[in-house]
């Protein structure tokens, strides 16, 4: 028989009474009701363990940190002793040519068994040459291990979405994995959005899917509902002085000494979808709006590309110069109501013209 | 025609806007006035009020007039479009334009002129000006579709998944436009469209009513159509 999870975290040294608290972690991370604990136990004491295939393309390993920085030490031993036995370039102990047999190696062995967790992204332009891993593109190695997988985690905004490396202009041509050429269709993908993503939250979905044999339900853009189903607004502790109408204006201001909401300052948690205003970071101490700064939406689509983040009203592309919705619109309005203008004085002048020419 | 009257000086006037369309055009125009002036505040909020959070829902407020003001205009649309099917036929104008006409597209042209002050004359219409029924079709029609569609989707961000805004708005209208972010920045660059129209019409309204050949203002407050001259008209047939 297969190694089971629960073989795998006791040859870490990972006692019954840890084990058994981490499963009732899990269930109540993953928003599920204490019955769930033994069957989250039950589930890893006897199904073979999956493998997990980390790949690292285009990216600042800001996924990684995060995930090791896990709140629960416990949480942290027991998702690592799953998966870094596998394949993940910055913390195996492999290296080289030995490193690249094992990405082979799972592909073979485990055929359309294995989740493909992927870090970053291909860029496409000049062949791919902007991201080299052994000595090739990642591009194939990332097409070579998506096309059996079971499932892809996309790790972070830049696998999810693109992130910096995709912001305009983009010259390496970045894309996020699910448009990257050559993905197969029919395996899944999970976009775990973040720069990087809440470390429990990272953990959650591994456990959630390597325990239930399934994937978390996904909302439309493919991130799970659990954890990207409402804004940072609509939990933020500063939210009554947004309702009250209260604003930092500048950072140095009685506002932001008050702690008033970062509205006008630029703060994205209206428009953007994450657990930091629940779960936090750093082991549930603080997050960055309780840090006094706004949100700059981290986990949103093309947040590079939204002009400042400070502003409330961000950039529109595509009219030649980067101006807001409201330089546009006034501009508009401008020129209609000036037109309006010298239209209603050229019918006047018309007016009176032909009023002289009948007398 | 039952709907057409003589006047004491010997002019016609015609019925051409029902009590329902006309309560419509006003109440319309009001929840406009209304979300324009809340959303602005929405996109830039004023200065921050003092006192306690808890004592205060200055911001709270605005956003509920904006929503108040919003579903008084869908409901109004939803009317709106019954009256095109079940009104007269000038309150189709606005909902399905004649664009099969030949006439109706020269009409657009001799209005074009008109504005350009290149023809001595307007024509003489019962219903709409050609040239106003396109603005009012691309500008208010779409315009208040689009913003009904986008307004709406932000909501449902608001009532969260499950709730209908959110199923039949949201879900599909953010990605889309990408993400929430350029759905808010599309919703206020539609609030510039839809200001650019009521620009535009206001002033029409004001300037046809002195220069056309048929009453304006008067028109959409009374329903009755007046003439200043007894010559034909010139949207008859269509
Ligand atoms: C003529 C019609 C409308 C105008 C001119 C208008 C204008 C605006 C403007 C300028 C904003 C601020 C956008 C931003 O920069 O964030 C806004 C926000 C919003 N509008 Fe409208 N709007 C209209 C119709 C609607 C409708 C029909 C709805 C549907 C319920 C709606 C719901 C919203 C919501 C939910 C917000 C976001 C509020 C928030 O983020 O706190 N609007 N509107
Ligand atoms: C937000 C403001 C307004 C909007 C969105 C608006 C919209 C419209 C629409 C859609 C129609 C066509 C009616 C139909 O076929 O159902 C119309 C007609 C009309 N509106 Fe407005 N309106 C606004 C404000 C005003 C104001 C302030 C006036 C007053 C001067 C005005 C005067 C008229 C007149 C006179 C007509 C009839 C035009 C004709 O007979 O061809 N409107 N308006
Ligand atoms: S600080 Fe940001 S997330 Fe918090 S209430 Fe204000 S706008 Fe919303």
């Amino acid at each position: 028989m297969q190694e089971t999870f629960y073989d795998v975290m006791r040859r870490q040294g990972i006692t019954r009474r840890s084990f058994l608290k981490y499963c009732s972690l899990t269930a109540a991370a993953l928003g599920l009701g204490p019955a769930f604990a033994p069957k989250i136990a039950h589930a890893m004491e006897n199904k073979p363990r999956i493998p997990v295939l980390w790949l690292h393309g285009l990216e600042c390993t800001c996924c990684s940190e995060s995930f090791i920085r896990s709140a629960h030490p416990l949480a942290k031993d027991v998702i690592l002793s799953m998966i870094s036995l596998d394949y993940d370039d910055t913390i195996m102990a492999a290296a080289g040519q030995q490193a690249e047999a094992i990405v082979e190696e799972i592909v073979h062995k485990h055929k359309g068994n294995y989740i493909l967790a992927c870090e970053g992204n291909p860029p496409l332009n000049q062949d791919g040459m902007s991201c080299i891993i052994g000595g090739k593109p990642y591009l194939e190695q990332l097409q070579f291990a998506a096309k059996d997988a079971k499932a892809i985690i996309s790790w972070g905004s830049c696998a999810s979405w693109g992130c910096v490396q995709a912001a305009r202009p983009n010259p390496t041509q970045a894309v996020p994995i699910h448009k990257a050429p050559g993905i197969p269709g029919n395996v899944p993908i999970i976009k775990v959005p973040g720069c990087p993503p809440i470390a429990e939250v990272m953990t959650a979905v591994v456990t959630y899917i390597l325990t239930f044999d399934r994937l978390p339900s996904l909302d439309r853009q493919g991130r799970p509902k659990m954890f990207y189903s409402q804004r940072i607004h609509d939990k933020c502790y500063r939210r009554p002085h947004f309702d009250a109408g209260q604003f930092v204006e500048a950072f140095d201001d009685e506002g932001a000494r008050k702690g008033y909401c970062l509205y006008k300052v630029g703060c994205k948690g209206p428009t953007t979808y994450n657990a930091c205003s629940t779960v936090r970071w750093n082991g549930g101490l603080s997050f960055p709006i309780q840090a006094g700064h706004p949100c700059f939406g981290c986990s949103e689509d093309g947040f590079w590309d939204k002009g400042s983040f400070y502003d409330r009203l961000t950039d529109v592309h595509g009219f030649g110069v980067e101006s807001n919705a409201d330089e546009i619109g006034m501009a508009a309005a401008g020129v209609v109501g000036a037109a309006a203008a010298v239209h209603a004085g050229a019918s006047i002048v018309k007016r009176m013209a032909q009023k002289g020419d009948k007398e | 025609m039952a709907n057409t009257e003589v006047t004491r000086d010997g002019q016609q006037a015609v019925y051409v806007y029902e009590g329902s369309l006309r309560l419509w055009h006003w109440i319309n125009a009001l929840a406009i006035f209304t979300l324009i002036g809340t959303g602005y505040f929405i996109g830039s909020p004023m200065s921050s009020v003092p006192g306690e959070a808890s004592e205060n829902f200055f911001f709270g407020w605005i956003r509920y007039i904006h929503f108040s003001a919003a579903y008084i205009m869908i409901a109004g649309f939803v009317f709106r479009l019954y009256l095109a099917v079940m009104g007269n036929r000038h309150s189709r104008e606005l909902v399905f334009p004649s664009f099969t006409s030949r006439k109706w597209w020269a009409g657009v042209w001799h209005e074009l002129k008109w504005y350009a002050f290149l023809t001595k004359e307007p024509k003489k219409y019962v219903g709409h000006n050609p040239l106003a029924t396109l603005a009012m079709h691309f500008m208010l029609f779409w315009g208040t579709i689009f913003m009904i569609v986008t307004g709406l989707a932000l909501y449902g961000e608001g009532t969260g998944m499950g709730s209908w805004q959110y199923e039949w708005f949201s879900s599909w209208v953010i990605p889309l436009f990408g993400q929430s972010q350029d759905v808010h920045t599309w919703h206020h660059l539609g609030m510039w469209y839809i200001i650019c129209f009521v620009i535009i019409h206001i002033y029409a309204a004001f300037r046809e009513d002195v220069m056309s050949r048929q009453s304006m203002v008067s028109t959409m407050i009374s329903g009755w159509r007046t003439f200043k001259d007894n010559r034909p008209v010139d949207d008859d047939t269509d």
